[in-house]
């Protein structure tokens, strides 16, 4: 009994590490086979058209919401301490440093990430990737480099937008609705959000989080059982997996970028 | 969907992004205010920084005239040595006296410069002489306390 338990126990954490081993190798080989996915300029446009273009309804009507939250839940703190002036370094600080980034890759994984992991689990399990390599040509090369660039590029613009459209939104409701001092409001935002620190790593983290939801999503189709039921387990191991690693991620960029003096 | 369809969705897309980008740059990070204009710098030896930053301003009568450039720690005087870069448009006295004030009772430390009456200016790489450390609230709080006890305990001497 608990041999068996010890023998299927060894057999998971053996096949994951198998697993880890080949999506880090498909890593390097979607790098090593990028150069397609740059001179055929079209293809990756296309990606980001599906990725980013028509991501882009979502991140901004969730970024205006969350905004309007944050605007609304702190005012509501700050008032209690005489300090509603503080309600535009609030609102700033929180979604250019954390949510806006992780919100956005979130929704990114969601959206963009399991129609990726869907769209190549089908091009498997219809043959489409096995009828490319019988006509040499290199599937990485043709489909899963264009996807994962048109998605790398994308993130960063998703997030920054939704930070802008968060901040727009705290204003709303902050300073129109409530009636916070709009000069406050700026004028506290502007002192205390460093550009560097601030609003550069959070770009950098929302580049992060693209190349990590990119690369989960490609591979989980890639490596997705060719029926109808692998296809789907891929889609929603795409939003698990890159979730937890997108929150993971998170904790460790925050440590390096925003600790000490 | 054409290609040029698609070009063109891409193109707004990506120039969406960079306003955002630049929105959050200029307007909220105001970049533009932090890096606009001449500066000089000037430098004070300080013998406690409290919780001074690098990037934190320099006010000169509640005005933003510079920023903290660099601070390092001086091992012969073994005090702080504060770097300001102040925009040239402003020019302070040489006997200007440089103090590190906090923003209300818990916020950001700034530094506060009180023009002096000197005729001569301060000019780059000068090293400002008057300076008043920041208050440090534990220091502050200790001292009253011990003079509150030997207060009592005189006075109970006294009975």
């Amino acid at each position: 009994m608990v041999s068996r338990f010890l023998q299927t126990l060894g057999n998971m954490v053996t096949k994951r590490i198998f697993r880890l081993g080949f999506a880090a190798r498909f890593f390097v080989a979607i790098f090593l086979q990028s150069g397609t996915a740059f001179r055929r300029l079209n293809l990756t446009l296309r990606e980001i058209y599906f990725s980013g273009v028509l991501s882009l309804i979502i991140i901004l009507v969730s970024g205006l919401f969350v905004g309007m939250v944050l605007g609304l839940q702190g005012y509501d703190t700050l008032q209690r301490y005489g300090s509603t002036e503080a309600l535009g370094i609030l609102v700033a600080l929180s979604l250019v440093r954390e949510l806006g980034p992780v919100v956005a890759a979130l929704l990114f994984a969601s959206r963009a990430g399991s129609a990726i992991t869907a769209e190549i689990g089908l091009m498997k399990a219809t043959e489409q990737l096995s009828a490319m390599e019988m006509m040499a040509v290199n599937p990485i090369a043709r489909v899963v480099a264009p996807r994962f660039w048109g998605g790398v590029v994308s993130m960063p613009l998703l997030a920054a937008l939704f930070s802008a459209m968060g901040i727009l939104g705290g204003y709303l409701v902050g300073v129109q609705l409530i009636g916070v001092d709009e000069g406050s409001f700026w004028s506290q935002m502007q002192a205390s959000v460093d550009f560097q620190k601030d609003i550069l790593n959070g770009v950098i983290k929302s580049f992060v989080f693209g190349i990590i939801v990119s690369w989960v999503a490609v591979f989980e189709g890639y490596d997705a059982d060719p029926t109808a039921e692998g296809v789907s387990r891929a889609t929603t191991r795409t939003v698990v997996t890159s979730s937890l690693a997108i929150l993971a991620a998170d904790f460790i960029l925050t440590a390096f970028m925003f600790t000490g003096a | 969907m054409t290609r040029t369809t698609i070009d063109l969705w891409v193109g707004f897309f990506v120039a969406l992004g960079l306003a955002a980008l630049l929105f959050l740059a200029l307007k909220v990070g105001n970049l533009a205010a932090a890096s606009a204009g001449e500066t000089y710098t000037i430098q004070a030896k300080f013998d406690n920084i409290g919780g001074l930053k690098v990037r934190a301003p320099v006010k000169s009568a509640g005005v933003v005239v510079g920023r903290v450039s660099e601070i390092r720690f001086d091992p012969e005087s073994y005090q702080a040595v504060v770097k300001m870069q102040l925009d040239t448009r402003y020019r302070f006295p040489r006997d200007t006296f440089v103090t590190i004030n906090t923003s209300g009772l818990l916020g950001e430390q700034y530094i506060g410069l009180d023009a002096g009456g000197d005729t001569d200016m301060l000019k780059s790489g000068d090293v400002v002489k008057k300076t008043q450390s920041a208050v440090v609230l534990e220091k502050l709080i200790s001292q009253f306390m011990f003079n509150k006890a030997a207060e009592d305990s005189g006075g109970s001497g006294k009975k």
